[in-house]
């Protein structure tokens, strides 16, 4: 057996994603939040007094939910195993960073996907059709790679104070919702909010779930995916690559 | 290949004299060459070369902040290394990591199981990190946890244990997978006599098995009862490595030897016996200065024989490896 083969090195990524789920996503708290987020997400714009339609809600809730989950815990996961020396122990084992770095993200993709189903099993059942489920269902597997690469990105900065990641985290975060198309459509926005929207990944992505389920969209559906594949691969890219400099920092 | 644990091997273990050291003559297991490591303006290891050989215990001892610890890191491939080499059973520790990782285990300086994980599924995890099955990682699991009195709190949350069951268990992790090479760093540091005793035994029975330890530790006794050599380490550089009685022969060229007879000998005839320095009396014994040990007990023999006075008492008193350790961190600070 070469530990560095790279099957192994999955195995052992697959490992470290059991592992998180098991300490920081089978929480209560964490699934509550899973759970309520997308729910209270509807009651707040569906019940509320903009009167949107369901069919411009639904993307953009789908997007914010994949977003908000699939970069919840992952950023918090490096400072909280620094803090508790339980890195040193995996920094000691035979796995690499990039290994860790991959069992984070699926840890953090299964847990995006498994809350984001049930915002999209909400708006099934008040009646919204779906059109094109094949690319939804691609668009969020690809989404959630691209936002968990994000969150661990965030998780760079070599502190081990989880409350400074996740005030990075949020920074970063809400500025994004605004400026990528959920709440004022694309054909709406004046030229330099464009040039804003484009720069988010989250713009992509609910203009696929949107196609998929009203059939509308404002770029190419081939544009979009292509463009979340981009920024997922850039993302896990510099995720692994930047945590190569910091993990030994943590310790 | 480690060794074999059960709780029945703990239970006998043999003594030092009777485990067969056949190391001294072996391949290198760790070969460190000018290896440094700088923080910010400090250099925190500084140009460290030493070896480590197949089936040896060896003590890596040093005052706080000397360095012991980044050493230890960079061995283990859990820090970088700035500038020299590390080689573990020939492997570059930076250009083959995950290769070296494999072949040894790592019990670091602080308590870091999984709180939230019972001890069983921290064992589980560890197997599956180093690549092991599920039938031998179970397997394993179990024979580690009776050895080490942990099987009835299996299935216990670690948050729960003391800080003696939690150091049993990451020792436990760290052999799971059955390594070759052992690093500890202050493995028993703060633990009850029960847990140290524990460690220690299990420690002799992995190296009789073939196991080489690299030790890290403060505590001069379990230095000098376990390892077969010992590196000395001061502001990030080597004082010294030798043999544990080899080092405390050196640093008196003067040695103590304590005497008893049946019967009042003459102080100045013991003063003319060859190889004798100085004699004094304390209460019923003599105290013997000697240059050569070895001539000055031989003379001592045979005076009592030939005076007809049987030796009652004879210690060599050799100077503790608290005080070697002191003697040598002093200098190296002075100068």
């Amino acid at each position: 057996m070469n530990p560095a083969a790279f099957r192994q090195q999955v195995r052992r990524a697959w490992a470290i994603a059991r592992k998180d789920i098991r300490i920081y996503y089978y929480k209560g708290p964490v699934l509550i939040f899973g759970i309520f987020m997308p729910v209270f997400l509807f009651l707040a714009f569906f019940l509320g007094g903009r009167q949107l339609p369901l069919a411009f809600l639904l993307p953009g809730l789908v997007g914010m939910t994949l977003f908000f989950t699939s970069t919840a815990v992952s950023p918090a996961i490096f400072p909280w195993e620094g803090q508790a020396r339980t890195l040193e122990r995996l920094a000691a084992c035979p796995i690499t960073i990039e290994a860790i770095v991959l069992g984070d993200m699926i840890a953090s993709i299964l847990f995006g996907i498994g809350v984001t189903t049930v915002t999209i099993l909400i708006g099934l059942g008040l009646g919204l059709p779906l059109l094109h489920g094949i690319v939804l269902g691609f668009a969020v597997l690809l989404a959630a790679c691209c936002f968990s690469g994000l969150g661990m990105l965030l998780a760079v900065p070599p502190t081990n104070t989880p409350s400074n990641i996740m005030m990075l985290s949020t920074l970063l975060k809400f500025p994004l919702v605004f400026i990528s198309g959920i709440f004022i459509p694309l054909d709406q926005m004046p030229a330099w909010g464009l040039v804003l929207a484009a720069c988010s990944p989250l713009t992509y992505f609910t203009d696929v779930v949107r196609y998929a389920f009203s059939g509308g969209h404002y770029f190419p559906v081939a544009v979009d995916i292509a463009v979340l594949a981009g920024f997922a691969l850039v993302f896990t890219a510099a995720a692994m690559y930047l945590h190569r400099w910091s993990m030994p920092r943590r310790i | 290949m480690g060794v074999a644990v059960t709780g029945e091997i703990v239970n006998e273990i043999p003594s030092c004299a009777q485990i067969h050291r056949s190391f001294a003559d072996g391949p290198n297991v760790i070969e460190v060459a000018d290896l440094t490591k700088v923080f910010g303006t400090i250099t925190a290891v500084d140009h460290v070369s030493f070896e480590v050989r197949q089936g040896e215990i060896f003590g890596f001892l040093g005052p706080n902040g000397a360095g012991k610890t980044t050493t230890t890191r960079m061995l283990t491939g859990v820090i970088p290394v700035d500038s020299g080499s590390v080689r573990i059973f020939g492997y570059d520790i930076r250009t083959e990591p995950v290769r070296v990782k494999q072949r040894f285990g790592v019990v670091p300086e602080t308590s870091n199981a999984y709180a939230d994980l019972t001890a069983w599924q921290n064992l589980m995890l560890m197997g599956d990190l180093y690549g092991l099955d599920r039938t031998r990682a179970e397997r394993r699991s179990s024979d580690l946890l009776e050895t080490l009195g942990l099987s009835g709190r299996r299935d216990q949350k670690v948050q729960g244990y003391s800080k003696g069951m939690k150091q049993r268990l990451i020792l436990a992790m760290a052999l799971l997978h059955e390594p070759e090479l052992l690093f500890l760093d202050e493995p028993t540091g703060g633990l009850d006599v029960q847990s140290t005793q524990m460690i220690l035994s299990l420690l002799r029975t992995l190296n009789a098995g073939g196991t080489t330890i690299f030790l890290t530790t403060h505590n001069m006794e379990e230095a000098n009862r376990l390892c077969d050599r010992i590196g000395i380490i001061r502001s990030g550089k080597i004082v010294v490595i030798d043999a544990p009685e080899r080092l405390k022969a050196a640093i008196d060229r003067v040695h103590r030897i304590e005497v008893s007879f049946d019967r009042v000998v003459p102080a100045d005839a013991l003063a003319r016996l060859d190889g004798v320095a100085g004699v004094s009396r304390t209460g019923d014994k003599w105290q013997i200065t000697a240059e050569n040990p070895d001539l000055a007990v031989r003379s001592l023999v045979a005076f009592s024989r030939d005076r007809g006075a049987a030796i009652l008492t004879l210690n060599t008193l050799a100077p503790s490896l608290d005080e070697v350790f002191l003697r040598l961190t002093g200098e190296e600070e002075r100068s």
